[in-house]
């Protein structure tokens, strides 16, 4: 390794290490196995290392970051078991999900409890499941959601509003849910 | 359902993502708005219940350092470099072959003690640092590290101020050394760690010198650097990877703080 690759490799330890936790965390709630997110989390560092030389100083390297875990999550065989099964991309199906009353008191006061919450997460199609916490979780921008996402920030709106959705009907009372 | 277009754009608004002007707008209907203001209200505590329940997962510390270890650069060694360490070579030859002539004047009993109680101190050090838990108390404040030894281990010792120093404490743990507990501190300098291991000078079954730097005695016995010495009654080792001055550096911090 050259003395500008070193460099480089340490500029790439200072802009990669404050997100791990942050990485991990979304790692896991891909893949719902620790191992795996592990594994993700490894391959995304080894992989982002490699192709820091291509990263354009000054853009977002959060989005950067986390769009390369994500690719790598969808060529993993989760990822691709999980697109297999449910589709990773649920726009024009919103006439499937049940129509929610917008209730204001009744649904998250009474179930308030972070358990019910992670379980409705945890139901989530992927795509929902990510697009809810890149926003809340991470607290990205639109803009950022969109280039980790690869998607139009028209596209982040209307996913994000249908994950909330879900999710809201995910945390109705089983003898409410449509 | 009253204010219908004002709530299509409900999350958009508490997400702070409409522009300026909107915001502004959307900040006056809402306070003025009992419909909108409790579905708002429901809403923001949707995004609080999601922000909680979805930082949930927390990686180890074995894991943070096998990434930090696969993404350091490796240290590079110049033609230049490469001189400098030959001739550090050299010097460390020369004064190898005159100290252990010195050594030679110990009896080979006392020498063969003193090889094995560095390859006990060496093998607590690899085998603390191969733990899943290498420290039971773990903390970079020593006011929290050396109340933990309370009641544990039969003597006090002090920890020195490192807050302008390159060195970070990790936390410690009990060890045991001939049958006699005593102290394991793990500190941290550029990535390497180092042990420090404090006993009762009394306590142990050792006959030491007052002090010496192992590094330079008995790089044969060992591939740590090394210091021990002896002060206020009690037996100090500083063991490591890292650069023999770097275990200098700490020593004397200890020695200055003790």
């Amino acid at each position: 390794m050259g003395t500008l690759s070193q460099l480089a490799a340490e500029s790439f330890e200072q802009l990669a290490m404050p997100h791990f936790d942050r990485l991990y965390n979304f790692a896991c709630w891909l893949t719902h196995d620790r191992q795996e997110a592990e594994d993700l989390v490894q391959e995304t560092y080894v992989k982002a290392l490699k192709g820091f030389p291509s990263f354009q100083p000054g853009t977002n390297f959060r989005a950067w970051i986390y769009k390369i875990l994500r690719n790598a999550f969808l060529t993993s065989r989760t990822g691709l078991k999980a697109a297999a099964t449910v589709p990773l991309d649920l726009e024009g199906e919103e006439e499937m999900l049940p129509a929610v009353e917008e209730t204001p008191e009744s649904i998250l006061l009474q179930r308030s409890d972070g358990q019910f919450v992670q379980q409705a997460l945890e139901q989530l199609p992927i795509s929902y499941r990510e697009v809810l916490l890149l926003c809340e979780v991470e607290e990205m921008s639109y803009q950022e959601i969109s280039a980790t996402l690869a998607i139009p920030m028209g596209t982040v709106m209307s996913r994000l509003s249908r994950a909330r959705k879900a999710l809201r009907n995910g945390l109705r009372p089983q003898s409410q849910k449509g | 359902m009253v204010c219908e277009s004002w709530k299509a754009k409900l999350d958009t608004y508490l997400d702070g993502e409409l522009p300026e002007q909107e915001m502004r707008t959307f900040d006056a209907h809402v306070r003025g708005c009992p419909s909108c203001s409790a579905d708002a209200l429901t809403r923001v505590q949707m995004k609080r219940a999601i922000q909680v329940a979805g930082k949930r997962f927390a990686p180890s510390t074995d894991f943070r350092r096998r990434i930090e270890q696969s993404i350091t650069p490796k240290p590079q060694r110049s033609f230049r470099l490469g001189w400098m360490f030959a001739s550090a070579t050299a010097v460390i030859l020369v004064v190898g072959t005159l100290t252990s002539t010195y050594v030679g004047s110990w009896s080979g009993k006392d020498q063969a003690s003193r090889d094995h109680v560095f390859s006990e101190i060496a093998d607590l050090h690899v085998a603390t640092l191969a733990s899943s838990s290498p420290v039971d108390v773990i903390s970079t404040d020593r006011h929290t590290v050396k109340p933990w030894f309370q009641g544990k281990i039969p003597f006090a010792f002090n920890l020195p101020e490192i807050q302008n120093s390159e060195f970070s404490l990790l936390g410690g743990r009990m060890t045991y050394l001939d049958q006699t507990p005593g102290a394991h501190l793990i500190y941290d300098v550029r990535k390497h760690h180092i042990s420090v291991f404090v006993f009762q000078e009394r306590s142990l079954s050792l006959n030491l010198p007052a002090s010496l730097d192992e590094n330079s005695l008995s790089p044969k016995q060992l591939p740590f650097n090394m210091e021990t010495w002896s002060q206020g009654e009690l037996r100090y080792f500083v063991i490591g990877d890292a650069s023999a001055a770097d275990i200098d550096g700490l020593a004397k911090l200890f020695k200055a703080g003790s």
